[in-house]
């Protein structure tokens, strides 16, 4: 039988690396990590992502799959094991939309976050609230994450919002995950970063930390 | 009642709309289409319930459950009725379709409404520039393919052709002929206009034109 050869390039602090981290590790699927240097993109990386030149990649077998959302879906139809979409269609087609919605509305906000100035920043953290407010009406309350402590793809796909959203808070000292606004998001949240997958796939809090606060003090446009 | 309570929320320009209505006749699959009225005012109840993140067309509902997001729409409809699959049988030739969908979706329609929104000689100029690279990508991918999906219209397709009633428009306002520049590209479209589905179901280019320069008198463009 032939040995599946499976690759990740990624980058530690990337939150979609992270996706495909904790789907091949639910599954038990070997892999190579390369880590990759964003600033002088490997040759190897522009081979196999012509269009975006972006991280993650997976290759298998020698050919590649991009953009995380497209990659968990290869990854359950290949290892069948710890299935993460649902099997039910309509559920499946809500799983998908949340985790779009999730990169359509948080990824832009949080960019904004990384960049704003001290007299701008509660507005934008305004913003990111009724994001996460919205969010949170995804949740079914008769299925919660925490009954058979089973991950899913929603799971996969949307618990580095409450983990940068902490990170961001930690860095602007702003409120994001109030228990007034997204009180059974903040508790989704939590149950998830306890699974033990989540937990060994999450980068280290300090270290993002003092990445991003980096990144912020790079990025911040002036004040008016 | 029952697996054939079909209905799609729809309005006439929207080219996501077109899609979904492209995919249900390739499917054969009978549906009630109820339009919005109101272009420029207010939204029906409907709508609101049925897709209140995002308030916008089409939404489909089966058994009046909602499914939002033309992509999703079409990728639900072709688990729910599987014959005459549109998406490939294999894994990787599926992440190919789901990737280059996700790229159709993010570039195609905000590129070419950058066109006619433009507000100087300038930026029609760089809007188009763009544009052009999308549909280079688009050459590339498709080759000497009938379709996207090989020989055999599929998901990719749809998405794409629902997206190309509005390219008249590009053209126009853009002034250019994507036939020049990727005659691969513009052939595929003729070709796909040939089937039933595409043609019955897009807008015709002409009107889309005229709503096109109702937006731009609205935003002083005319």
């Amino acid at each position: 039988m032939t040995q599946d050869k499976v690759k990740l390039f990624g980058v530690w602090q990337s939150p979609f690396v992270l996706r495909v981290k904790c789907a091949l590790k639910l599954k038990g699927v070997e892999y190579e990590y390369v880590e990759d240097d964003l600033l002088n993109k490997s040759s190897m990386l522009l081979q196999y992502n012509l269009v975006y030149k972006k991280v993650p990649v997976l290759v298998h077998n020698g050919k590649p799959i991009v953009e995380s959302l497209v990659i968990l879906e290869y990854i359950d139809e290949v290892w069948k094991n710890h299935s993460l979409l649902p099997e039910d269609p309509l559920e499946k087609a809500r799983s998908r939309f949340w985790a779009k919605f999730v990169d359509d509305k948080f990824v832009p906000v949080i960019s904004k976050m990384l960049r704003v100035t001290p007299a701008h920043k509660e507005n934008v953290a305004k913003d990111a609230r009724e994001i996460l407010k919205t969010l949170e009406s995804c949740l079914n309350p008769d299925v919660q994450f925490s009954e058979g402590n089973k991950l899913t793809y929603m799971d996969i796909a949307i618990v580095w919002v409450g983990y940068y959203a902490q990170i961001l808070e930690k860095i602007l000292d702003v409120k994001l995950l109030d228990d007034d606004n997204s009180p059974l998001l903040n508790k989704w949240f939590k149950d998830v970063f306890d699974h033990e997958v989540i937990r060994e796939c999450l980068p280290p809090f300090d270290k993002l930390v003092a990445h991003y606060t980096n990144f912020h003090e790079q990025h911040m446009t002036v004040d008016d | 009642m029952g697996k054939d309570d079909l209905k799609l929320l729809s309005m006439w320009a929207s080219p996501f709309c077109m899609r979904v209505k492209v995919a249900l006749a390739e499917k054969q699959i009978p549906y009630e289409e109820i339009m919005e009225q109101d272009l420029m005012g207010g939204k029906s109840e409907l709508l609101l319930k049925s897709n209140p993140v995002h308030k916008q067309v089409p939404v489909l509902l089966h058994e009046d459950k909602p499914i939002a997001e033309s992509a999703n729409i079409i990728a639900y409809l072709d688990e729910v009725f599987p014959d005459k699959p549109l998406l490939p049988e294999c894994a990787y030739g599926r992440s190919r379709a789901r990737f280059w969908a996700d790229y159709i979706n993010r570039k195609v329609h905000p590129a070419g409404g950058a066109i006619w929104n433009a507000k100087d000689k300038d930026e029609v100029e760089a809007a188009k520039k763009n544009f052009l690279e999308i549909m280079m990508y688009l050459d590339g991918t498709l080759g000497d393919k009938d379709y996207f999906n090989g020989d055999t219209f599929g998901f990719v397709d749809i998405l794409l052709i629902g997206l190309s009633s509005w390219f008249p428009a590009y053209e126009k306002f853009g002034d250019f002929k994507l036939e020049d520049h990727y005659p691969k590209l513009a052939a595929w479209i003729a070709r796909s206009h040939a089937r039933e589905s595409v043609s019955e179901s897009l807008t015709n280019p002409e009107k889309i034109i005229n709503f096109v320069i109702m937006m731009r008198k609205m935003y002083g463009l005319e």
